[in-house]
């Protein structure tokens, strides 16, 4: 075999499709359904692998631009793996009023990971979002799920360095 | 299905709403289930995980007995201290009281509270009063009597009647008339018409839409069951924000548990009236929050806004008729039906009938969901049932309706809470988000902040949004950071106008609005930043700058190596200095500093 071989057709990354047929098939029938296909797809593999948007196109019979153009679109979708904790600081406007913007610059700073960003390392995703409704307990954090409510820029910062700790352990 | 509750229960009604479970009341929540089963008391007490109460600056909220007795910011020892108290015959703890202050005297009643005072609640008639997760708590409250008394007895011309004489108008900004909106749906031909509530609550600082659907799901789905009967439509969706997973859940299970009963699906009670509703989770776009963005996203599409008309009540949904109306509007119907379009015209004030629902937030004492009836004065709503300030500056303005609505100075304070009034102030109702800023907020940065949010969420598909939200962005950037030349005001003036004027669809045609009326209020501070180069508020960073409070700091030396820059120096427990000259504002020494001694200047 020639040595020059495409590194992706060796296997080791390849990404596996076939989690995604039991679900195709359940949508094949509901042609407004890219988007919970999507939704579904990423629920999944973390992301959207480019393999797998193929894959969508291929099935639904429908380009692969409007694939591509629709999981572009939206906000929620990630053509790239994401970190292993994703961390929210919000950015609506009780929490922008409270502060929020020097609450995100000190985890920033504290994790080294840049708003819209993933480490190197995969550990963290730091993401701004624009209101999760807790704006009772602004400037608001979120980790996963867990919102964490009333965070100074201080605390922020001591919130990061737990999460690294937490990270290395 | 849950057994029947025997009458002598205590019901004890922890908030579960969103802001009062991140403060933890899911945890009080378990520690009551805890007393109850320590002491075998299942029959004797009630623990109802319930949606929102309103007051969520005080959370974690619970009420407790028929009486509603009120105990605020609830920990571990309270909660063992309510319990004994309901075991010893209900008695209230008085010392875990809501008090005004630390002196005044202490008020048993959640209904008794000044929040609660001029609050009137139709939308929210079951938050935190109900299970949200039970249909027979929803079923004792009241939910789908409104329906079964439309199918058994009205027809649906009778129905549309009853809700265009009750002057409900579109609670999701646009304010448009819900009767019009059913009858143009209604009249237009169509094998197949469709049903759907917008549940896609984008705007930053507004959670009215998910405490309703987190607090009464059923409300919302009897709403929409109605009105799809009134309309002729067989098949429904909520279209509802992503970033709501609990919403969803609790919707999810709220559409299983009515279909299973025969209150949503095929043959509805037995009337032979047929309507099925499904899920379809937005992916993160507010524009898909107008209409015809919501139906492309449905349609598997990216969601841009076409041309109107044809309005969707012609052609939405896949070429067919669909009328679209907001949760909170939907959450009406069913008090409407029961009480009468009288009843509802009758509250509020002239064009604006009914009640609002605000999320009050920001600088104000008590924060949290609020519903007003119409008419009621925007000071009343800050300074009566908010509090007024939180903290010890002075209320600048009201930031109220969202990015499409306005800022509202302090003097303008007695504006009443109407479509018309609002809007003649450059302000508007909008979805109801209301935040509240004092004086620390620079007016022209958070114009900036509006507008960089809907030139992130302009879909593109229009010029005149597309280009004019990132000119705006680029002008007013420019002036926060200190580099605005005169002339700059006007023309901002100017591209909002035509920015307005010429958009394709609203997000567009209100994205100028928020800048306008900072312009318009507060042009001083434009002028100043402009002229002078300066920020009244030190908001700006780079019209700003960072020092030290000398009381406060201890000379710990953090943020001297914290400092990237070196323009931090100072002795071992000595007062340290901040160089302005070599400072680049990034705002670390103080996220740094243990002891709060860093501020701006």
């Amino acid at each position: 075999m020639a040595d020059h071989e495409c590194e992706c057709a060796n296997g080791a990354d390849r990404v596996d499709l076939t989690p995604l047929a039991a679900m195709l098939a359940e949508f094949a029938s509901d042609s407004g359904a890219l988007i919970p296909v999507l939704q579904r797809a990423q629920g999944i593999y973390g992301y959207l692998p480019r393999e797998v948007l193929d894959e969508i196109a291929e099935q639904r019979r429908t380009p692969f631009s409007h694939v591509y153009g629709v999981a572009t679109f939206y906000a929620q979708f990630h053509l790239q793996p994401r970190g292993a904790t994703v961390v929210r600081v919000c950015d609506g406007t009780a929490c922008h009023v409270a502060g929020g913007t020097e609450v995100a610059r000190a985890i920033v700073d504290e994790l080294g990971v840049a708003v819209g960003e993933t480490a190197a390392d995969g550990s963290f995703t730091v993401e701004a979002v624009a209101c999760v409704g807790c704006c009772v307990v602004a400037p608001v954090v979120l980790v996963g799920e867990q919102v964490h409510g009333q965070i100074t820029p201080t605390a922020g910062r001591g919130l990061a360095k737990r999460l690294r700790r937490e990270a290395r352990s | 299905m849950s057994t029947p509750v025997p009458a002598r229960t205590c019901e004890v009604r922890v908030c579960a709403g969103p802001g009062c479970v991140a403060k933890g009341s899911l945890e009080i929540a378990e520690r009551f289930d805890a007393a109850v089963s320590a002491g075998a008391l299942q029959d004797r007490v009630r623990v109802v995980r319930t949606g929102c109460h309103g007051l969520c600056s005080q959370g974690p909220l619970v009420v407790v007995g028929d009486d509603g007795v009120f105990y605020p910011v609830v920990d571990a020892r309270a909660a063992g201290c309510v319990v004994e108290s309901i075991l010893g015959g209900c008695e209230p703890v008085e010392e875990l009281l809501f008090r005004e202050t630390p002196d005044s005297a202490p008020i048993a009643r959640y209904a008794d509270i000044p929040f609660n005072a001029g609050q009137l609640r139709i939308v929210l008639r079951n938050c935190g009063v109900i299970d949200p997760e039970d249909l027979d708590d929803a079923m004792a409250a009241g939910d789908y009597e409104a329906l079964r008394a439309v199918l058994a007895s009205s027809t649906p011309e009778q129905v549309i009647e009853t809700v265009r004489a009750s002057g409900l108008r579109g609670r999701g900004g646009a304010g448009f008339l819900t009767g019009l909106k059913w009858r143009l749906a209604r009249d237009a031909e169509g094998d197949l018409k469709y049903m759907i509530c917008n549940a896609d609550e984008g705007d930053p600082g507004a959670f009215m839409d998910r405490a309703v659907l987190e607090g009464d799901p059923h409300a919302v789905l009897e709403g929409m069951a109605i009105a799809a009967y009134a309309i002729g439509a067989t098949r429904g969706y909520v279209y509802v924000r992503a970033e709501y997973p609990l919403a969803v859940r609790r919707l999810t299970k709220a559409i299983t548990d009515a279909e299973a009963r025969g209150l949503l699906g095929a043959d509805i009670m037995g009337t032979g009236f047929t309507f099925r509703v499904e899920i379809r989770e937005g992916a993160g776009a507010f524009v898909c929050g107008e209409e015809t963005a919501l139906i492309a996203s449905i349609e598997g599409d990216r969601g841009m806004p076409r041309p109107r008309p044809p309005f969707p009540t012609t052609s939405g949904l896949w070429g067919r008729p669909t009328c679209i109306n907001n949760v909170e509007t939907l959450a009406n119907i069913a008090w409407i039906i029961t009480h009468g379009a009288k009843a509802y015209f009758d509250i509020g004030s002239g064009m604006s009938a009914g009640t609002k629902v605000f999320s009050l937030t920001g600088r104000v004492r008590y924060g949290g969901l609020v519903e007003v009836p119409m008419g009621l004065t925007v000071g009343n709503l800050v300074e009566g049932i908010g509090g007024g300030s939180s903290s010890e500056r002075p209320i600048k303005a009201a930031q109220i309706g969202g990015p499409a609505g306005g800022c509202l100075p302090v003097r303008l304070f007695e504006t009443p809470i109407e479509f018309e009034a609002l809007s003649a102030v450059g302000a508007g109702v909008g979805s109801g988000g209301l935040v509240v800023v004092d004086d620390s907020t620079c007016m022209v940065e958070f114009a900036r902040y509006f507008l960089a949010f809907t030139q992130d969420e302009s879909c593109g598909k229009c010029a005149p949004c597309r280009i004019g939200t990132k000119r705006m962005l680029e002008m007013v950037t420019r002036i926060t950071e200190g580099e605005g030349v005169p002339g700059d005001i006007e023309e901002l003036e100017r591209l909002g106008r035509l920015v307005k004027s010429t958009s394709l669809c609203a997000l567009g045609g209100t994205a100028p609005n928020l800048m306008l009326s900072t312009i318009r209020y507060f042009r001083d501070e434009y002028e100043e930043h402009v002229n002078e180069k300066r920020c009244r508020a030190h908001a700006c960073a780079a019209l700003s700058t960072y020092v030290v409070v000398p009381e406060r700091c201890t000379g710990c030396g953090a943020c001297r190596k914290a400092c990237p820059s070196g323009a931090i120096s100072g002795a071992v427990k000595g007062v340290h200095v901040i160089d302005p000259a070599i400072c680049t504002r990034c705002g670390i020494c103080q996220s740094t500093c243990r002891f709060d001694a860093i501020t701006k200047a």
